[in-house]
């Protein structure tokens, strides 16, 4: 009996001995979770020392002053139109106009920004290319549309009944003192509707963005090949001091 | 390691409860741990967020992130370190050097494996393609075909590692680009449907690869409530993923998600935010199949 017994264990001895030989792993447990990246984490040095000459050099490309800005400019200063608005509709009109008339022999006649992709403030004092960046964080590039006196009728409508107001230059929308629309003027001309026109705006509005929906009813679209925040930076460099002011290019009278 | 066989209160489970402990006091060979880190959406998020940032004062920092990771992999080698896209974009870092340091440091990071997220076309399949030279991870992408791209030849469906003789297959999904990114920047790469996509990878993975864990690069989302593909509903079409590290949509999840897959296992879904923030941690714990048949897999999250 005693014998027997013994047997039995060697038996399971050698069983559990061939077969852990064999043994398959399987999956048996699973932890997760996420683990905040925070100051109580040492930087490791070799990291930063090897990021520093790249940062270094970002630093002093975007850091060095270009212009001089004479107050804070704000998108939010303005009922019909702001002065940061105002700023980069005008900043459009002026540098990609030579651009898109050396590829086509045509001029501009409007632009159409959304005030939802001006990110930032420019507050008063130097003005520098990282001052583009906070105000342009996106890659979005310059489009030129050709659209029908029709859909330049429907843009109309569309910033008028917008709630914000929509970064505009180169066209003039006075309202009555009811909020009616009275005249609409481009280029110094009373809109014509049997006409169609050439309207500077970014990229992603040409897609659809912002619900701007008849820019993609546009009879052609131009590519300019020319960054919204590059125009915004050469513009810096070209002036000496920004000093936009809320005017009458959308307004309505009393 | 087929979760289908997975029983924990059946007769036939308690059974084996005995056996399967007698053999793991003998033997510790079914004992085996994987850890994957993970990341999402760091969009050139390099350095730390200043002290006085509105909303992420003094978080990130991939040099902290080299710290963390450092001490994980020394706690246990087998760590796989993954990416789910959107590794470009956001800082000056990228527009003035193309995504150069970007994929230089994911070097020194050691990175295993990354998708390919919609921003990192934004300078264009050029751009990607000049940068890969900088990159010694993989960049895996199963649903976008690069054929007639500079890109064809540089991006796999999937890769598989072995550690600890645990087969672990990787995968990569990336979402559709029409509408989201100009067609001009992802050129003539084709998107197919991710579903039918992962559905294919899963089984490649389990069965051909014999991989004892797959786990998907997800650049889906988290979740639409349209029809658009998202790692939720790619997880419950599953059969074949253990894991999805999501991405896209910047979800902070305070814990990995479960869910449930069309036959009945589960998946765990993970997504850790954007702009190196957080780190994602997934333990994988392998013990005797005969013990898992007994006890079933335990998900802590």
């Amino acid at each position: 009996m005693i014998l027997n017994i013994k047997h039995f264990v060697v038996f399971i001895t050698i069983l559990v001995f061939l077969s852990c030989g064999e043994e398959k792993s399987a999956l048996s447990e699973v932890e997760g979770k996420q683990l905040p990246i925070t100051s109580a984490l040492a930087p490791v040095n070799t990291i930063d020392d090897f990021v520093a000459p790249y940062r270094e050099r970002i630093d002093q490309v975007l850091d060095s002053s270009l212009a001089y800005a004479t107050k804070n400019i704000t998108k939010e200063d303005g009922k019909y139109n702001t002065t940061a608005g105002n700023l980069m509709a005008d900043i459009i009109l002026e540098m990609a106009n030579p651009v898109f008339k050396a590829r086509t022999k045509k001029d501009i006649d409007f632009v159409v920004l959304n005030h939802g992709g001006i990110r930032s403030v420019i507050s008063k004092g130097p003005v520098s290319a990282r001052t583009a960046y906070e105000i342009m964080p996106f890659e979005n590039t310059i489009a030129i549309v050709e659209l029908t006196g029709k859909s330049v009728r429907e843009l109309v409508s569309f910033l008028i009944e917008a709630r914000r107001p929509q970064p505009i230059a180169g066209i003039q929308i006075v309202l009555d003192k009811n909020g009616e629309l009275q005249s609409v003027n481009i280029g110094g001309k009373p809109f014509n509707e049997t006409q169609s026109y050439f309207i500077a705006t970014s990229n992603y509005l040409v897609n659809g963005g912002d619900d701007m929906g008849f820019f993609t009813h546009g009879l052609h679209v131009t590519e300019i090949d020319y960054k919204v925040r590059n125009a915004i930076i050469d513009y810096f460099k070209k002036v000496d001091t920004l000093s936009p002011v809320v005017d009458n290019r959308f307004m309505q009278l009393n | 390691m087929d979760r289908r066989k997975f029983i924990s209160n059946t007769v036939a489970g308690s059974t084996f409860v005995g056996l399967g402990g007698l053999s793991l006091n003998s033997c510790s060979g079914g004992k085996k741990h994987i850890t994957v880190l993970h990341t999402n959406d760091v969009h050139s998020h390099i350095d730390a967020f200043a002290g006085d940032h509105s909303q992420w004062p003094n978080l990130g920092g991939l040099a902290r992130r080299a710290t963390l990771v450092e001490r994980i992999r020394k706690e246990n080698p087998n760590t796989l370190l993954l990416d789910a896209g959107d590794i470009f974009q956001g800082t000056p870092y990228f527009n003035f050097y193309g995504g150069e340091l970007e994929f230089k440091l994911m070097s020194m990071l050691k990175y295993d494996a990354a998708t390919i997220g919609n921003h990192d076309f934004d300078n264009g399949i050029d751009g990607l393609y000049a940068q890969l030279p900088h990159a010694k991870f993989k960049l895996l992408s199963a649903n976008y075909d690069f054929s007639n791209t500079l890109m064809d030849g540089h991006v796999k469906p999937y890769t598989t590692y072995t550690m600890d003789s645990i087969k672990i297959g990787v995968f990569g999904l990336g979402i559709e680009l029409a509408g989201l990114v100009t067609k001009k920047l992802y050129q003539e790469t084709q998107y197919l449907d991710p579903y039918e996509i992962a559905q294919d990878m899963g089984r490649i993975l389990k069965e051909e690869e014999q991989c004892d864990l797959v786990i998907c690069l997800s650049h889906l989302g988290y979740a639409y409530n349209r029809d658009k593909p998202d790692d939720l509903k790619l997880a419950a079409r599953s059969e074949n993923i253990d894991l999805i590290i999501g991405g896209h949509t910047h979800t902070f999840l305070d814990k990995p998600t479960i869910r449930e897959n069309r036959k009945g296992g589960r998946v765990l879904i993970n997504q850790v935010g954007c702009y190196g923030i957080n780190l994602g941690r997934i333990d994988f714990h392998f013990d005797s199949e005969k013990k898992v048949e007994a006890n079933g897999v335990s998900i802590t999250v």
